[in-house]
């Protein structure tokens, strides 16, 4: 009851309108930008800076790519120098990281070795990249019996073991870096295929593409505007943790004597010849083992660091 | 209602099933028929699942239609393909449901909308084409300096706001609004569907509007239709309809809305609507609703009926009548 007379006296005329004035806001201050207006990819990287641990395998990549590339160039001792009188020498001044058994300098095949090693993680990665996107997308994008057919090749493809097909290629092309590439990117672009199928059987209904196709944007525009650029983070993802996988599928092949050939190297190939020594002279199988774990270590870290910082579903 | 009632769209027995893998067909809109008039708002209401959303793509050409005809104009716009499709994306956009959804977070708002102008090569000049941003975004009730954000950094109105710009870029005469206010808050729905009508009145505009509340459909429609299980069930003068509904369906539907007065809502007699909806796969003969009408005959459940002009273009699907 109380109440109701409360309410009936504040409405019956003791507050009148002219007892208020309108402050009004100013619209224009309103939307004024506080800060600059930041693009996704902006705003990735910004995360990205901030990751410490992706910084410092950032910065351990570009030391290693410099090394590979110029340490060579630099070093007094050329990677097939042979010193016969002083053969598996530990580290000395003269050579970093000591001689091999066949007296030739350790710290001058490493980066040689890099070379080969990272070309084919890179070049990997990339080949299985555009692969992988192409035929993803198609089929994603055009669903349906072409779907059907081209999901079924991946799985075909993914139940042949790789051993096999390098095997096979390196009886036709000979044992060397081309027939290892080859057979490869062969089978390695399945997995990121798949991944864009799925991503683009995703984006494919999203909303913003059919507003696309109502205003009749055609399927290529559709296709570069707006399923790339949707799908580019993971596919970056991807494409940095695969190429760890390549450098240690080219690793693991050298060992094996599968893959590149003396007298080039790489360090699958010399952690294989250092591990026959391995009793009596550790260097030579400790520092290309190290090259290898640290690389692919760095690119481990800088994909989970770019998935931190790009990822939608790990963003908050 | 306008004036002069000239048909600017005719829907004809349309059809749209879709193949679902060992089960059959699902008959997501089965024999629809009903026509638009140029200026009006046609709603089109049903509760989720029943086909509106289907019918509105079907009707733009995201969908291709099973079977029947779409008209614009006259012009029969059903399976078109090439310039002749363009002919008609260029008069008819849409307006989409989810706000968060429809707009790609990776391209700015002036993108977007730009978007339709490039495809028509409407506006050609940067700067022509920013003005005519800047003017949308006014049009639409948001400012100039929006055109450079991306949409993360807007509230649903505002991204909803920014679809309809969207759709406005190619100076369209006919837009489907598919619920373009269900995923809003109420507060916002009012403007959003306030914003709808001033733009309507300011250019002429022809709407198909979707949705499933009852009352703001009734605020905004001129004649309402309502479907349940991909059929058209009534169609009526927007007025006529609420005051004087005849399908059993739409008794029980307009009985559900909820009055805000608690006084006049607890005193109401809600109409109890008995078992689910069934299953739009592989349907049979017959009156989608038999199962839960009240009223169901022998007939219901073997003959399907057909839209019947009652007068005063009130028409039912009811054996009823």
């Amino acid at each position: 009851m109380t109440e109701q007379s409360a309410f009936k006296t504040l409405t019956s005329g003791d507050i009148s309108a002219d007892q208020f004035v309108r402050v009004g806001v100013n619209e224009q201050l309103s939307e004024q930008l506080q800060r600059p207006s930041i693009s996704y990819w902006q705003d990735g990287l910004r995360r990205l800076k901030k990751n410490r641990v992706a910084m410092l395998s950032l910065g351990l990549l570009v030391f290693i790519i410099l090394m590979c590339i110029f340490a060579p160039l630099i070093y007094p001792h050329s990677f097939d120098e042979q010193n016969i009188a002083i053969t598996n020498q530990g580290p000395t001044w003269q050579h970093i990281f000591g001689l091999d058994d066949l007296g030739r300098d350790i710290f001058a095949r490493i980066w040689i070795g890099g070379r080969v090693s990272l070309a084919i993680g890179v070049v990997g990665a990339l080949v299985s990249l555009l692969i992988g996107v192409l035929y993803g997308g198609i089929s994603g994008y055009f669903g349906g019996l072409v779907d059907d057919i081209m999901m079924r090749i991946v799985e075909i493809l993914v139940g042949i073991p790789y051993m096999v097909v390098v095997i096979i290629v390196s009886v036709f092309l000979g044992k060397g870096m081309t027939s290892l590439l080859l057979a490869l990117c062969m089978t390695s672009w399945t997995g990121l295929a798949r991944l864009v199928r799925g991503q683009v059987l995703q984006l494919k209904e999203s909303e913003y593409v059919m507003a696309a196709k109502v205003l009749g944007t055609p399927s290529y525009k559709i296709i570069t505007r707006h399923l790339i650029p949707n799908t580019m983070s993971l596919i970056i993802i991807n494409t940095t943790f695969s190429i760890p996988g390549f450098i240690f599928s080219e690793a693991f092949l050298s060992f094996l004597g599968m893959g590149i050939q003396p007298p080039l190297t790489s360090w699958g190939a010399m952690a294989s010849l250092g591990q026959q020594q391995m009793a009596y002279y550790p260097h030579e199988l400790i520092f290309p083992a190290l090259a290898l774990s640290i690389t692919m270590l760095a690119f481990n870290l800088l994909g989970d660091g770019l998935r931190d910082a790009f990822d939608p579903k790990l963003r908050q | 209602m306008p004036e002069t009632k000239s048909k600017l769209l005719q829907v004809e027995h349309l059809k749209k099933y879709f193949t679902i893998r060992k089960k059959g067909r699902l008959m997501a809109v089965d024999d629809v028929s009903f026509d638009i008039y140029r200026g009006e708002t046609f709603g089109l209401v049903g509760e989720s699942g029943c086909g509106k959303t289907t019918c509105g793509r079907t009707i733009i050409g995201l969908y291709p239609a099973t079977s029947g005809s779409i008209r614009y104009e006259g012009k029969d716009i059903t399976h078109l393909t090439g310039p002749q499709a363009h002919w008609f994306k260029k008069r008819a956009q849409m307006i989409f449901q989810d706000p968060y959804a429809s707009l790609n977070p990776r391209m700015t708002v002036g993108d977007i909308i730009a978007e339709g102008m490039e495809n028509f090569g409407l506006y050609p000049g940067v700067k022509q084409r920013q003005q005519r941003i800047q003017e949308l975004l006014g049009l639409v009730g948001l400012n100039k300096e929006h055109a450079n954000r991306f949409p993360h950094e807007f509230s649903g109105g505002q991204r909803q706001r920014i679809g309809i710009a969207r759709a406005l870029a190619v100076d369209p005469e006919f837009i489907i609004c598919d619920e373009p206010i269900s995923a809003l808050d109420v507060s916002i729905q009012a403007q959003v569907v306030n914003l709808l009508i001033k733009l309507q009145q300011e250019l002429g505009l022809t709407y198909l509007f979707i949705a499933h509340d009852l009352s703001m459909v009734k605020h905004i429609s001129d004649r309402v239709a309502v479907m349940y299980m991909g059929h058209l069930v009534e169609l009526a003068a927007s007025e006529e309809l609420y005051s004087h509904p005849l399908h059993p369906y739409t008794q029980a539907l307009l009985s559900a809305i909820p009055i805000p007065d608690p006084q006049i809502e607890r005193q109401k007699e809600v109409l109890p609507l008995e078992g689910e909806v069934g299953s739009p796969i592989n349907c049979q003969p017959g009156c989608r609703f038999a199962s839960r009408c009240p009223h169901a005959m022998e007939r219901c459940h073997q003959e399907t009926p057909v839209l019947k002009d009652l007068g005063q273009a009130h028409l039912v699907a009811c054996h009823l009548f």
